[in-house]
């Protein structure tokens, strides 16, 4: 049969100012009717590039197509007259695009975004478009739609922003849909939901669907096919169930192997070690063999080329000896360049220090409230509950991590526990020493002892200081020691972080995104702290810099001592690097306890609807397990419901959770697992 | 509705403390209205100085003053003229009305000019008019108004002979729309020059920035067409910071106009205004920055209401 979309050596280059940019170079693969596939790759990869190349959406200039054939239905799409090829967009192929919030035009309704593709290549009447438009709503689950055609974007939440993009791509039926990671700006229990959308928006409409993403997790049970690019390459090309079981591309290898195992306890994380790719470079031999522990001479001479090896396709010298390891440690072990195995050997990961009965940091009853203020004399109406009411403590040397979706209130709690917000109410203390009404004297002498670690390595370092002057600021602040002891201890931490002391006078700039969190890091440990709040540390990295972060701060904490609050919305990392793990919903936390408690025997409905939305990069388990998919959106931290603030999409909710607010319980092992829920009985 | 209307009464004390302010600075500008009077030919004496003060009040504490002016001016009453005793109000009721047509002119002129050039650069991007537009606009923008009028005079009304060097109307002709247009084009395209420059920038930047938006890719990959995707997406979203760089223009434009009625004799406030300071005609000076303030915050409120029309996001704030 014939496939549906052929893609034959298509390459894509952008001319800039710092020269050409190699962003796909020859990459070939075919997609029949109906067929899902998704393609998977770091930022970088040349993974969106190479699909927005196939309906020729890429800007030009500085992008060109230099090169290749995209055959569908018979057509090559890219010597296509642009008059042809608009009638093929959105008709034939539509898309659907990442940022929910950016991707829709804020001053137009949604019902004119709606209708104008249909009226445009349907030709029909307005009347009828919006009846259709009504009908690809209640598709895509967007409750009310009749009546919310006139709403504007805004008024929506990113989730349902997200259903009312994928209405708009399916408005006309297309034959092939592409998702530019679709999910990836939404929070676990969304993207859940989306994905189950897909899977029976598929059944239902029959369309082939391409699905762009950077998490080999989301795409285990949702396509077909995988291909895994890299520096612009395809390197592999199979079948899902042969990608994960018999990865043949170090690199997928690595990718597989840098996601945190959520069953089971995990041994140390094993990261890609490097920095991504650089475009800049012509490619002359395999992109990746930088970064490969199972490099030999001959990648260095030549791009392997992308060949079957037993149903895969795979673009390496060594896919038959990888493959055939089949994911074994010790076979694998043996296939490890000898350069590289110094490397290798890590440290055995020593379990965490549990003398735990000294407490570092104790928050009693802690609440920040923003107030919102309405009207002609701006009175304040109400407040937005971000945090609403915590009590826990943190021990001395461990990890306590704090999960919850976005607008849960993690991060508010992380800036009022150091005393960057001004608590509304409630205590937290320090060292025995409370930190809510001391003074600014005070406070700042305790900031010495207590550190942040941010989320965006991009944003939060000052692009006009160097990195000596960033990481030696505290130094500078606290008076401790003098100039050359200053520089003495910035260097000392850089090499600490594993940052070459040679760069101590760059810029930001000049380091990758890995680099710069780990300049983050070396800033939060320069006054040697005891606590620090690491705020979603990783969530900005890709993939495989993840693990090398996590590595990092997992190392500090047992050569240092440190004790970690530890934000995160990525349970998976959070169970690997945690001791005892927090569960926030709307501004409370609802369950806590210790990492493995918490994950083989959840007792909340909500904890165990976030455990069940973890993607599984395993598409056995993955289509095995039963998933629990949240309805609805989270309600407004302004308005919280009555009684259990989670019982609006809770499957368990009985009357008593609509009236009464639950308290946190004790439950298994002593004080150990707590869980604010009425019916957390009958899940023990 | 909510936002308008805060939108509307902070202007109150905002006027209020305007009027103070003006109130202020003219009265403790050294020198004194009496002194317009001192002329030895004609014999005036030190009594007459003394009753004229008396006459207008100078001698009462300056807040007693500033309550009675501004109580007066709540009433629309804005005093008499120290020079020859014409009512103020009136006065400037009329000549206001004249720089208000050169302004609302020049703005017009500004806007249609400066917005449909640089939608055009925007759209064109690194074509040969967009790079010849581009170049020019900094010339416009560079040119202050009173060298431009001078050379609009030199080039356009001495050598060409196309317009009238000056005024509002040929003397002796009947009064003609058609004639007070001839006589407004050159004042009014001075004035242009520079904003239509100005706004040509801001607008062709918008739309280069709107270009680059993710929900213009969402509507090229629904196959809209070229045209669709230019004037519904890409246009209406980039008119709208330029809409508030038109709103904060407008304090500017009455400076220039100023300068723009002097050298085309235009009879409107620039004149009068240069008159009352030299003569220190204190109503007359207060009336006209009163009326100034006023119209400038008026056009920025009407600049945050459009704003809020044309984007939905503002509406339900």
């Amino acid at each position: 049969m014939e496939p549906l979309l052929e893609v034959r050596n298509l390459v894509t280059k952008f001319k800039t100012d710092a020269g050409i940019v190699y962003a796909v170079n020859g990459i070939s693969y075919s997609l029949a009717r109906g067929e899902s596939m998704a393609i998977v790759g770091e930022s970088g990869s040349g993974k969106s590039v190479g699909v927005l190349s196939l309906i020729k959406l890429i800007p030009v200039p500085p992008g060109r197509i230099d090169d290749g054939q995209v055959i569908f239905k018979g057509r090559d799409l890219l010597t296509l007259a642009p008059e042809q090829l608009r009638k093929v967009r959105g008709k034939e192929i539509s898309m659907v695009f990442q940022d929910p919030m950016t991707s829709l035009n804020p001053v137009l309704t949604i019902g004119l975004q709606l209708t104008e593709a249909l009226e445009e290549h349907e030709h029909i009447s307005r009347a009828a478009a919006r009846k259709r438009s009504v009908e690809m709503l209640e598709l895509v689950g967007l409750p009310d739609a009749e009546n919310r055609l006139n709403d504007y974007p805004h008024q929506f939440s990113g989730g349902q922003r997200q259903r009312i993009g994928i209405a708009m791509a399916l408005a006309c039926k297309p034959d092939l849909l592409i998702g530019d990671e679709p999910t990836t700006a939404l929070d676990v229990t969304i993207q859940a939901q989306i994905v189950e959308l897909m899977k029976e928006l598929q059944k239902e409409l029959g369309m082939a669907f391409i699905w762009i993403t950077h998490d080999l997790g989301v795409v285990a049970d949702l396509v077909e096919q995988v291909a895994v690019m890299y520096a612009g390459f395809i390197v592999e090309l199979a079948s899902v169930d042969d990608l994960y079981h018999r990865p043949g591309h170090p690199y997928t290898l690595g990718l597989l192997e840098s996601i945190p195992n959520i069953e089971g306890k995990e041994e140390r994380l094993i990261p890609i070690e490097g920095r991504p790719p650089d475009l800049h470079q012509e490619p002359r031999s395999c992109p990746f063999a930088p970064r490969c522990r199972y490099v030999i001479d001959r990648c260095r001479e030549a791009v392997p080329p992308l060949e079957e090896h037993s149903g895969h396709q795979i673009a390496c010298f060594r896919a038959e000896e990888i493959q055939d390891a089949q994911r074994d440690p010790v076979k694998l072990a043996a296939l490890v360049t000898p350069a590289k195995q110094a490397a290798k050997a890590a440290v055995a990961r020593s379990d965490a220090p549990s003398a735990r009965q000294k407490v570092l940091v104790k928050v009693e009853n802690l609440k920040q409230h923003f107030p919102i203020r309405r009207g002609i004399i701006q009175r304040q109406v109400g407040a937005v509950r971000a945090v609403d009411g915590l009590d826990f403590e943190i021990y001395q040397g461990e990890t306590l991590g704090l999960v919850g979706e976005s607008g849960c209130g993690k991060s508010t709690t992380g800036q009022a526990i150091l005393q960057l917000l001004k608590p509304t109410a409630g205590r937290v203390y320090f060292k025995d020493k409370e930190l809510t009404g001391a003074s600014k004297k005070d406070i700042r002498a305790a900031r010495r002892d207590m550190q942040m670690i941010f989320q965006d390595p991009y944003a939060s370092l000052n692009p006009r200081m160097t990195v000596g002057s960033i990481i030696g600021e505290s130094l500078r602040i606290h008076n401790i020691g003098d100039r050359s002891s200053r520089q003495e201890r910035v260097e000392q931490l850089m090499a600490l972080v594993g940052l070459n002391p040679n760069f101590i006078n760059r810029y930001p700039h000049e380091f990758s995104g890995g680099q710069r969190q780990r300049i983050g890091i070396a800033r939060a440990l320069a006054t040697n702290p005891a606590f620090i709040v690491a705020d979603e540390p990783i969530a900005a990295l890709d993939v495989s810099i993840q693990a090398q972060v996590v590595n990092l701060l997992d190392d500090l904490r047992h050569e240092m001592g440190l004790t970690y609050l530890f934000i995160a919305h990525d349970l998976s990392m959070v169970r690997y690097i945690s001791d005892r793990i927090a569960v926030m919903y709307l501004g409370r936390i609802v369950e806590l306890g210790e990492g493995d408690s918490i994950f083989v025997q959840p007792l909340h409905p909500y904890t165990q609807a976030l455990l069940s939305a973890i993607p599984i990069p395993d598409p056995d388990r993955a289509s095995r397990r039963q998933r629990i998919v949240l309805e609805g959106d989270v309600p407004s931290p302004a308005n919280p419901p009555s009684g259990c603030r989670f019982h609006t999409r809770c499957a368990y909710a009985t009357e008593i959770c609509r009236r009464e607010d639950p308290q946190l319980r004790s439950f298994g092992n002593g004080l150990q697992h707590v869980v604010a829920c009425h019916h957390a009985e009958q899940f023990v | 509705m909510d936002y308008a209307i805060r939108r509307i009464l902070i202007n109150i004390p905002i006027l209020f403390i305007v009027t103070v302010i003006i109130f202020l600075l003219v009265n403790l500008a050294p020198g004194d209205p009496v002194d317009f009077y001192v002329n030895e030919e004609m014999g005036v004496t030190r009594d007459d100085l003394t009753h004229l003060e008396e006459k207008f009040g100078l001698n009462d504490p300056i807040y007693v003053r500033y309550f009675k002016w501004l109580g007066a001016t709540l009433q629309g009453d804005l005093g008499f003229r120290y020079k020859n005793g014409d009512d103020v109000a009136e006065v400037l009721f009329e000549r206001l009305q004249r720089t208000l047509l050169l302004m609302g002119a020049a703005l017009l002129l500004g806007v249609v000019i400066g917005v449909t050039l640089g939608i055009y650069t925007g759209l064109h991007q690194y074509s040969i008019a967009d790079f010849l537009l581009t170049t020019l606009s900094f010339v416009g923008i560079s040119m202050p108004a009173f060298i431009a009028g001078i050379f609009g005079l030199y080039f356009f009304s001495v050598k060409l002979g196309w317009f009238p060097s000056g005024g509002m109307r040929t003397i002796g002709k009947p009064e003609t729309l058609l004639d007070l247009l001839h006589h407004l084009v050159l004042p009014a395209g001075t004035l242009a020059i520079m904003y239509a420059a100005n706004f040509m920038r801001y607008q062709r930047f918008s739309i280069l920035e709107v270009k680059r938006a993710d929900y213009i890719r969402t509507a090229q990959a629904k196959g809209l067409k070229p045209r669709i995707i230019t004037w519904r997406h890409t246009v209406r979203n980039a008119i709208l910071p330029v809409v508030t760089v038109i709103g904060v223009t407008v304090p500017n434009l009455v400076a220039g106009a100023l300068f723009t009625e002097t050298i085309y004799s235009w009879p409107g406030m620039g004149s009068l205004f240069v008159d009352a300071v030299a003569a220190r005609d204190y109503p007359m000076v207060m009336g006209i920055m009163l009326v100034t303030a006023v119209v400038v915050l008026g056009a920025n409120l009407i600049t945050d209401l459009t704003y809020s029309l044309v984007d939905p996001r503002i509406r339900y704030d």
